[in-house]
C-alpha cells in the first residue's frame, strides 16, 4: 500500500486544498507545504526499506479492467527509486518557493501542482502499460494550466505548444501499446498490458522498429531531443518559477526514464538500428544547446537551453548501452533536476526583486547580495560539473562509459562540457561580479529566511551527491544491469541469427 | 420455429412495452397540458421523467427476464442490444427533461408541446433500437425525426431557429427518401424486409448489384441521420439554430438511436457480406473524423464548434462498426456501444454548461463569451473542463476509455492505419477543446451570467454528467462488459 499512498497522497491533498476558503492565503500556503511533505515522508520509508536488487519492490496488484487484462500494478526498482525521491523532494521545495512568487489564485496553483505530482509519481511507479499511459497523460493537464494561467506574457501560446508537442508523441505511443497488447493476446491467448508481459513478447525486427519509433517519439519530445526541443524554451520562459523547476527537474526526466524503462528493453533489436541516429541527435543537442545558451541575453532562456545540452548527455549515456554510462545517465538525471532546479529558483528570486531577467540589467550583485551570490555560485558550479559537486559524477561516468562505443561522439560531447563552463561562468561573471552599474540593483535585499530554506536543502544535496555517489549508484546498478543485459542479449541473438 | 396463426404473429407483445410506455406518457402530457396553467406546467416535467423511468424499469425487467424476446412477427426484438439502447436513450431523455425545466421558463417556451414532442421522439428512438424489420425501422425513424424537426423550430421568433427547422426537415425528408428507396431495393432482392431473413438470403445468394445499390441508399440515409461526412452539411446550422436544450437532446439521443439502427442493419443483416462494405465505411470513418475536427478548428461559436465535434465523434464511433465484423463483433461492437454511452454524458454536459451561460436574449454562445468563466464560476468551469478533456480523449475520463476501446478494436481487427488516423485526429481536436479551457481560464473577462445555483435542475444535470464522465473513465470495466454482452445478443 505504501506506493499507492505515495502516488495518491498529493491528489488527496489537492482535493482538501480545494475545500479551503479562498481568502485564507496564508493557511492555504502552509497547508500546501504540509500536503507536499506527506509523499516525501512516504518515499523516505520506501528508501529505508529498499534492497539493492534488480526486481520491482513493494509490488501492488489489483484488477482494473479484467476483460482486457489491465491491472492496477505498481512497483519500484533502482531506476525509479531516486526519481520518485527527486519528485517528492522537489515538490515541497517548489511549494515553499512559490509562496512569494504566486500571488493570485493561490489555491488553484497549489492544487494543480499536487495533481501534477500524482501524475509524475504514477508514471514512475506504474508497471502496467495502460496505467503508465494514463498517468503519463494526467501530467499534461496541470502543467498546461500552470503555464497558461500563471505564466508570462506569451503563456497561452507556450501552454498549447507544450500540450500539442507532447501529445503528438504520446498518442502514437498509445497505438503502439495497443498493438503490443494484441500481440500478447496472439502469443499467450489473452490480452495483457503488464510490463512483464510486454518484455516477454517475441516481435519481428521490423515490428520492433515501428514500435520503437512510436515510443521513442513520445519520449524524445519530452526529453527533449534536438530537433524536437523547440517547445522547451517557450514553456520555460513563460512558466512561473515553480512550474519551471518542476518542468526541468522532473517532467523532462519522464522522457529519459521512458527510454530507459520502456524503449530500450522492450525493443532491443530496434535499439541497435536507431542508436547511431539518436546519438548523433544527442550530441548535436549538447553542442547546439550550449552554443545557443551562450548567446542568450535572458537568464531563464540560458538555463532552459542548458537543459537541452545536459539532457543530450543523458541520451548519449543511455544509448551507449554500457553499465557505467547508464548509471551516469541516471545520476545525471538526478543531478540535473537538482542543479537546474536550483538555477531556476535563483533566477526566480532575482526576478521577483527586479522584474527583469536580462543579464545586462544586473552586475555587481556580489557586494549587494552576498548570500545570493554564494548560493548561485554553488548551483552554477554544480551545473558546470565541477568535481566535488553532483554534475561531475554523472557527466564523468557518461563520458567514460560512452567512449568505448561512440568514440567520435564522445569527443564532441566533451567539448560540450567546456562550452558549459563557458556560458555558465560568463553568465555568472556578468550578473554577479563587476561594479554595480544599475542604480536599482544597489538596494536589493539579500535572501530572506524562507528563500534560504528553499535553497539550502537543494544545494546540500548537490554537495552530498557530489561527494558520496556510492549509496546512490549501488541501489541503481542491479536494475540497470538487468535492463542492459536484456538489450545486449537480444541484440546478440539477432546478430547470431542474422549471421546463420 | 413459429407458425403463422394470429397469436404467434403478435408473439410477445411485451417487447414493445418500453416504447409504448414512453408514447403513452407523451399522450398523457399532451392531455394534462390542457388542464394546467402557469407555473403548474412544470409538473409536466415530472410526468415525463416518471414515464421515462417506467420505461427504463420495463427494459430492466425484460433484461433480467433472460431470454431475448421477439414479437409482432419478429419485427420487434427485445434483445439486450435493444434494451441497452432503450436504457441509454431514456436516460438521455431524463437528463434532457431536467435540463429543459429552467430553459423553458427562461425562454417562455410552451412546456406541454415541448415535453410531448420530446417524449414522442424518445419513443421513436426506443422502437428504432428494437426494430428488426426495415419498415418498422423506417416508421420509428420518422416518429423520432418529425418530432425533432418541430422541436428545432420551437423558438418561433428567432430566424435561426426557423432556418434550423426548415433545413433539417427538407434535408431529413430527402435522406429518408433515400432510406426508403434502399429498403425497396432490399425487398426486391431478397423478398423480405426482415433483417434476419435478409441476412439468411444474402448468405445463400451472395451480393448482387441490386443489393449493393440498396446498401448504398441505406448508407446515405443513415449517414445523414448520424451526420457522416459528406452528409453532414445540415448539422452545424441546425445545432446552432435550435434551442440549446433541443440541440443537446439531438446530439445524444438522435445520434445514439440512429447508430443503434445503423449498426443493427449492418452488423446483423449485412454482416455476412461485410467485405463489400467495410472498405467504404473505413473511408467514411476516416473522412468524417478528419473533416469534423478540421472544420471545428476555426469555429467561433461554441454550439457550432460542438456540432463539428459531434461530426468527428460520429467518425470515431463508426470505427467500431468497421472493426466489428473482423473481431467477431465482440470488441468492435462493444466499443461502439460503450462509446455512445460515454458520448451521451460528456456531450450532454457540455451543452448543459453552454445553456447555463446563456440568458434570455443574450445567448453567450461565442467562444469569446467564455472568457474568465473558469475562475468566476468554479463549478461550471470545472465541469466544462471535465467535458472538454473527455471529448478530447484525455484520461482518466469517459472519452479516453471510449476511444481506447474503439482504437483497440481497430488494432484487433487489423486496421492499425485507422487507429493512427484516429489518434492523430484526437490531436487536432485537442487544439479546439483546449481552446475552450484557454478562454475560460487564461483570458480575463467579466461577462455576467445568472448564478448557476439559480437553476438547480440544470446544475444537477451537469453534475450528474460530470460524475458519470469521471466514473466511466476511472472504472470503465463494468460498463464495458455490459456493452460487450449487449452487443453479443445481436443476431
Amino acid at each position: 500500500m505504501l506506493l499507492s499512498f505515495i502516488v495518491f497522497s498529493p491528489l488527496v491533498g489537492a482535493l482538501m486544498l480545494a475545500l479551503l476558503p479562498r481568502a485564507e492565503v496564508a493557511g492555504i500556503r502552509r497547508a500546501a507545504l504540509a500536503f507536499a511533505l506527506v509523499p516525501f515522508a512516504f518515499s523516505l520509508l520506501v528508501l529505508a526499506g529498499f534492497h539493492s536488487i534488480a526486481e520491482f519492490q513493494f509490488p501492488e496488484r489489483g484488477a482494473w479492467i479484467p476483460a482486457w487484462g489491465v491491472e492496477y500494478r505498481l512497483g519500484v526498482d533502482g531506476v525509479s527509486l531516486f526519481l520518485v525521491l527527486l519528485t517528492t523532494f522537489l515538490t515541497p521545495v517548489v511549494v515553499l518557493a512559490s509562496w512569494g512568487d504566486i500571488q493570485k489564485r493561490v489555491k488553484e496553483f497549489f492544487a494543480l501542482l499536487l495533481v501534477l505530482e500524482t501524475g509524475v509519481l504514477g508514471t514512475l511507479l506504474a508497471t502496467d502499460m495502460l496505467l503508465f499511459y494514463v498517468f503519463w497523460e494526467v501530467m499534461l493537464v496541470p502543467m498546461y494550466f500552470l503555464i497558461g494561467v500563471w505564466g508570462g506574457p506569451r503563456r497561452v501560446y507556450a501552454a498549447i505548444k507544450f500540450v500539442l508537442f507532447t501529445l503528438v508523441g504520446s498518442l502514437l505511443m498509445l497505438v503502439a501499446i495497443l498493438y503490443c497488447a494484441w500481440q500478447v493476446k496472439t502469443q499467450t491467448g489473452s490480452l495483457g498490458f503488464s510490463y512483464e508481459q510486454f518484455l516477454g513478447l517475441r516481435l519481428a525486427p521490423r515490428e520492433q522498429l515501428y514500435l520503437f519509433a512510436a515510443f521513442a517519439l513520445a519520449f524524445a519530445i519530452k526529453v527533449p531531443l534536438f530537433p524536437l526541443h523547440t517547445w522547451l524554451p517557450d514553456a520555460h520562459v513563460e512558466a512561473p518559477t515553480g512550474g519551471s523547476v518542476i518542468l526541468a527537474g522532473v517532467l523532462l526526466k519522464m522522457g529519459t526514464y521512458g527510454f530507459l524503462r520502456f524503449a530500450l528493453p522492450l525493443f532491443p533489436n530496434a535499439v541497435g538500428v536507431a542508436a547511431p541516429l539518436v546519438v548523433a541527435l544527442a550530441v548535436t543537442g549538447i553542442v547546439y544547446g550550449a552554443l545557443v545558451a551562450t548567446v542568450q541575453p535572458d537568464l531563464k532562456k540560458l538555463v532552459a537551453y542548458s537543459s537541452v545540452s545536459h539532457l543530450g548527455f543523458v541520451m548519449l549515456g543511455l544509448f551507449a548501452l554500457s553499465p557505467v554510462a547508464a548509471a551516469g545517465s541516471l545520476y545525471q538525471m538526478l543531478s540535473h533536476g537538482l542543479s537546474t532546479g536550483a538555477l531556476f529558483l535563483l533566477v526566480g528570486m532575482i526576478y521577483e526583486r527586479r522584474h527583469t531577467r536580462e543579464i545586462a540589467a544586473f552586475g555587481g550583485l556580489w557586494s549587494v547580495m552576498p548570500l545570493y551570490a554564494a548560493c548561485f555560485l554553488v548551483a552554477m558550479l554544480a551545473s558546470v560539473g565541477l568535481p566535488g559537486l553532483n554534475g561531475f559524477v554523472g557527466e564523468f561516468l557518461i563520458l567514460c562509459g560512452s567512449f568505448g562505443r561512440w568514440r567520435f561522439a564522445t569527443v564532441v560531447a566533451t567539448s560540450g562540457v567546456v562550452l558549459g563552463a563557458l556560458y555558465l561562468l560568463w553568465m555568472y561573471q556578468r550578473v554577479i561580479f563587476g561594479p554595480v552599474v544599475h542604480e536599482e540593483n544597489a538596494r536589493l535585499a539579500d535572501l530572506s529566511g524562507r528563500e534560504v530554506a528553499v535553497l539550502a536543502p537543494v544545494l546540500a544535496l548537490c554537495v552530498l551527491m557530489g561527494l558520496f555517489p556510492t549509496p546512490f549508484l549501488s541501489r541503481m546498478q542491479p536494475s540497470l544491469d538487468r535492463i542492459l543485459t536484456r538489450v545486449e542479449r537480444q541484440a546478440a541473438l539477432v546478430a547470431s541469427s542474422a549471421s546463420r | 420455429m413459429t407458425g403463422f396463426d394470429a397469436s404467434a404473429v403478435v408473439g410477445h407483445w411485451e417487447v414493445a412495452l418500453p416504447g409504448l410506455i414512453v408514447a403513452i406518457t407523451a399522450c398523457l402530457v399532451m392531455v394534462a397540458d390542457l388542464f394546467m396553467t402557469g407555473p403548474d406546467r412544470e409538473g409536466l416535467a415530472a410526468v415525463g421523467v416518471a414515464g421515462l423511468a417506467a420505461a427504463i424499469g420495463a427494459a430492466l425487467v425484460l433484461w433480467f427476464g433472460g431470454a431475448a424476446l421477439s414479437g409482432f412477427g419478429d419485427t420487434l426484438r427485445a434483445d439486450r442490444y435493444a434494451l441497452f439502447f432503450t436504457v441509454l436513450v431514456c436516460a438521455g431523455g431524463v437528463l434532457s427533461v431536467f435540463m429543459s425545466v429552467d430553459f423553458l421558463r427562461q425562454h417562455a417556451l410552451p412546456a406541454g408541446e415541448y415535453y410531448t414532442l420530446l417524449l414522442l421522439s424518445t419513443a421513436g428512438m426506443v422502437f428504432l433500437a428494437a426494430a428488426n424489420d426495415l419498415i418498422v425501422l423506417f416508421l420509428a425513424l420518422e416518429i423520432m425525426s418529425v418530432a425533432v424537426y418541430v422541436l428545432a423550430g420551437l423558438l418561433r421568433r428567432e430566424t435561426r431557429s426557423n432556418e434550423a427547422a426548415v433545413k433539417y426537415f427538407l434535408l431529413g425528408a430527402f435522406a429518408t427518401g433515400f432510406l426508403l428507396y434502399g429498403i425497396a431495393f432490399f425487398y426486391g432482392a431478397t423478398g423480405s424486409t426482415r433483417l434476419d431473413v435478409i441476412a439468411m438470403k444474402l448468405g445463400h445468394e451472395g451480393v448482387s448489384g441490386f443489393v449493393l445499390l440498396g446498401m448504398a441508399f441505406l448508407l446515405v440515409g443513415f449517414g445523414f441521420k448520424v451526420a457522416l461526412v459528406p452528409f453532414h452539411v445540415w448539422m452545424p446550422d441546425v445545432y446552432e439554430g435550435a434551442p440549446t436544450a433541443v440541440t443537446a437532446f439531438m446530439a445524444v439521443g438522435v445520434k445514439a438511436a440512429a447508430f443503434a439502427a445503423f449498426a443493427r442493419v449492418f452488423l446483423a443483416a449485412l454482416v455476412g457480406v461485410a467485405a463489400s462494405w467495410t472498405g467504404i465505411l473505413w473511408a467514411l470513418a476516416a473522412l468524417t473524423m478528419t473533416a469534423g475536427n478540421v472544420l471545428a478548428l476555426s469555429q467561433r461559436n461554441v454550439k457550432r464548434m460542438l456540432a463539428y465535434s459531434s461530426i468527428a465523434h460520429a467518425g470515431y464511433a463508426l470505427v467500431g462498426v468497421v472493426a466489428a465484423p473482423a473481431t467477431g463483433g465482440v470488441s468492435g461492437g462493444g466499443a461502439l456501444l460503450f462509446y455512445l454511452v460515454a458520448y451521451t454524458f460528456m456531450n450532454l454536459g457540455a451543452f448543459g454548461v453552454v445553456m447555463a451561460l446563456g440568458r434570455r436574449g443574450e445567448p453567450n454562445e461565442d467562444l469569446a463569451d467564455l472568457a474568465g468563466v473558469g475562475f468566476r464560476y468554479p463549478v461550471l468551469g470545472l465541469s466544462m473542463a471535465v467535458f472538454m478533456l473527455s471529448l478530447a480523449g484525455i484520461p482518466p475520463t469517459a472519452g479516453f476509455a471510449g476511444k481506447l476501446y474503439l482504437f483497440s478494436a481497430a488494432v484487433d481487427a487489423g486496421y492499425v492505419g485507422l487507429a493512427v488516423i484516429g489518434v492523430l485526429n484526437s490531436l487536432v481536436s485537442v487544439y479546439y477543446y483546449f481552446g475552450v479551457l484557454m478562454q475560460m481560464y487564461m483570458v480575463e473577462g467579466a461577462r455576467p451570467v445568472d448564478a448557476p445555483s439559480s437553476r438547480p435542475y440544470l446544475l444537477t444535470t451537469i453534475l450528474v454528467a460530470v460524475v458519470a464522465t469521471v466514473f466511466l473513465g476511472v472504472f470503465p470495466a463494468s460498463t464495458m462488459e455490459l456493452a460487450r454482452v449487449s452487443f453479443l445478443s445481436l443476431r
